[in-house]
């Protein structure tokens, strides 16, 4: 067991040298905390609001991610194939799901890293007024959570192809699945020709169901379940589709 | 230490590699040899565990490459077809993370990374960024990554590819140095090399083991192994050499192979093979009185015999068709 998380250390460890050394991670989380901030600040209006809570802020996660944590998570398993050296790290005596781990909590540790990076967001509303502090941290696990799904689905799509792009597309597309599943005005739109029951069986897979509420600093089990089940999948998926690429 | 049995692979209705069997030991460097296709890289994929076979069984050091993957990966280095690596990395970034991999730590972990820097040469771009560097020193790169652990098997899918000629030359010293210890597969399609670092050689034609033996013994299966080279000064007519040659007993046939200078090449009757039969011609060369300048018996080239063995027009082959 010991060697199984050595080995997933010095995986992430390397990749989070590679997100490092390449522009990668610093365009993800400039561009990251520009629109988060642009969205709060100048959509949502934090500051009309009034209000001392960090919803504008958290409000726009599902959608930043959207877009965001696909670019980061295309290149985790495309560039190994398409450079070759998913051979040289899976015929290392590690076993692929320690791999798939590694590179995965590599790119969790990048967008954790954007999200710590929000932090004067925190202190501005705690300087003008007294907000619940405990809901804001909520408000930060679950969208950690979110990232961590997304991210998942990413390392899915891109076992899928060496072609970083078909990854990216293909990532956007589900994640934009189960955002809209749950969103209200899709919702909405559903509950006219069909039964309330398939609409909330339906929302029940959505990210925004389980994203809503735990922002609203509910931390309620069955939420995080949800996201830890969403990770938990696409990494599983992740690992099929790369045996079965191996098996020809 | 290298067991391979009836080792099969089908990609979809494609047959790549279709019951091939080896077993190399300690001490021992074979080659693999075949045509582009032939099964080469998928055969070392499966020995490395990187792709599971359809059928038969790979077992390294007496563990089974399916049943015990990490024991089994553990004892072998692999530099995989053109010789990938992290092209973000340094050079010593990327040795250390593959001695990370295998377990290294500390300070075995750093004589590691020296004794395999040492090795392959490649102190000057130590601390140099992987994607900044020439083809060679890449495939050094990654060569040395294969030796890092002083494994005690090394397949080498290619290891000369892309050098330049005193590379090649190094990396062929390497391995035939490391091989008096270590059990080596490598593969190529230069058959130069073959003669350069292998104790033993297999040719792998269409998924299939064709030919198996020492250099010498593939050689032999020649169809100019035996046969007599005489040069002789101008002069001399090929067409009178000819005749007198013909008319030996031992000689099944001669052919003038160029006029000038004369050279004129005998093949012996079947079973005739052997210095009895250069003694016979040299004796009626001097009876003659030929001017002689050089007499010789072929030891057959390694490239015929790889053409004859490997391309699918020839009878042999028809034969194994039908």
């Amino acid at each position: 067991m010991n060697s199984s998380i050595g080995n997933i250390r010095t995986i992430a460890k390397r990749e989070l040298v590679g997100y490092f050394s390449s522009p990668v991670a610093f365009v993800f989380i400039v561009i990251f905390l520009l629109l988060a901030g642009f969205f709060t600040f100048m959509i949502a209006g934090f500051f009309e609001r009034g209000e001392a809570n960090l919803q504008p802020f958290f409000t726009w996660h599902p959608w930043l991610y959207l877009f965001l944590v696909p670019a980061v998570g295309m290149r985790l398993w495309s560039d190994e194939r398409r450079l070759g050296t998913i051979e040289l790290l899976l015929t290392m005596p590690v076993t692929a799901w320690q791999a798939i781990v590694g590179k995965f909590l590599a790119a969790w540790a990048v967008l954790a890293l954007a999200l710590v990076l929000t932090f004067p967001v925190v202190v501005t509303v705690n300087y003008l007024g007294h907000p619940d502090n405990g809901v804001i941290l909520g408000g930060y696990i679950g969208s950690l959570l979110l990232a961590g799904s997304g991210l998942a689905i990413s390392s899915m799509t891109s076992a899928i192809t060496r072609n970083q792009v078909v990854s990216f597309i293909l990532a956007v597309v589900i994640s934009l699945f189960l955002i809209l599943a749950g969103y209200p005005p899709v919702t909405n739109l559903l509950v006219q020709w069909a039964s309330p029951w398939f609409v909330e069986g339906v929302a029940a897979f959505s990210v925004m169901t389980h994203f809503e509420s735990i922002q609203k600093g509910v931390l309620d089990s069955r939420d995080v379940l949800y996201f830890l089940s969403v990770i938990v999948f696409g990494l599983f998926t992740t690992g099929v589709v790369v045996r079965a690429h191996r098996a020809g | 230490m290298i067991k391979v049995r009836n080792l099969k692979k089908n990609f979809g209705p494609k047959v790549a590699v279709n019951g091939v069997s080896f077993t190399v030991e300690k001490g021992e460097v074979l080659g693999f040899l075949g045509p582009n296709g032939a099964g080469k890289s998928t055969t070392m994929r499966m020995i490395t565990g990187f792709i599971p076979p359809s059928g038969g069984d790979v077992s390294i050091g007496g563990f089974d490459i399916v049943e015990k993957p990490l024991e089994a990966k553990r004892l072998i280095g692999y530099l995989p077809e053109n010789a990938p690596s992290y092209a973000d990395m340094s050079v010593a970034g990327f040795l250390a993370f593959t001695a990370e991999l295998r377990g290294l730590s500390g300070t075995d972990l750093r004589k590691a990374v020296d004794r395999a820097i040492e090795m392959c040469f490649l102190e000057p771009v130590r601390h140099q960024s992987i994607e900044t560097l020439s083809k060679g020193y890449r495939h050094r790169t990654c060569f040395a990554q294969s030796i890092i652990h002083d494994p005690e098997v090394l397949i080498l899918d290619e290891p000369t590819d892309g050098l330049d000629p005193n590379q090649k030359h190094e990396m062929r010293t390497l391995i035939r140095r490391m091989g008096e210890k270590k059990a080596i597969i490598f593969s190529t399609h230069i058959l130069e090399e073959v003669d350069a670092a292998c104790s033993r050689a297999i040719i792998i034609d269409r998924g299939v083991i064709v030919a198996n033996g020492t250099p010498a013994e593939l050689r032999q299966r020649s169809a100019n192994a035996g046969a007599v080279v005489l040069r002789l000064a101008s002069g001399a007519s090929g067409t009178g050499v000819k005749a007198k040659l013909d008319q030996v007993s031992a000689v099944e046939r001669s052919v003038v192979v160029s006029e000038s200078p004369l050279t004129v090449r005998a093949f012996p009757r079947k079973n005739g093979r052997g210095p009895d039969f250069a003694r016979a011609l040299a004796e009626v060369a001097l009876r003659e009185r030929w001017p002689i300048e050089e007499l010789h018996t072929e030891e057959g080239r390694l490239d015929e015999v790889f053409r004859t063995i490997t391309v699918p027009d020839t009878d042999t082959k028809k034969e194994d068709a039908q």
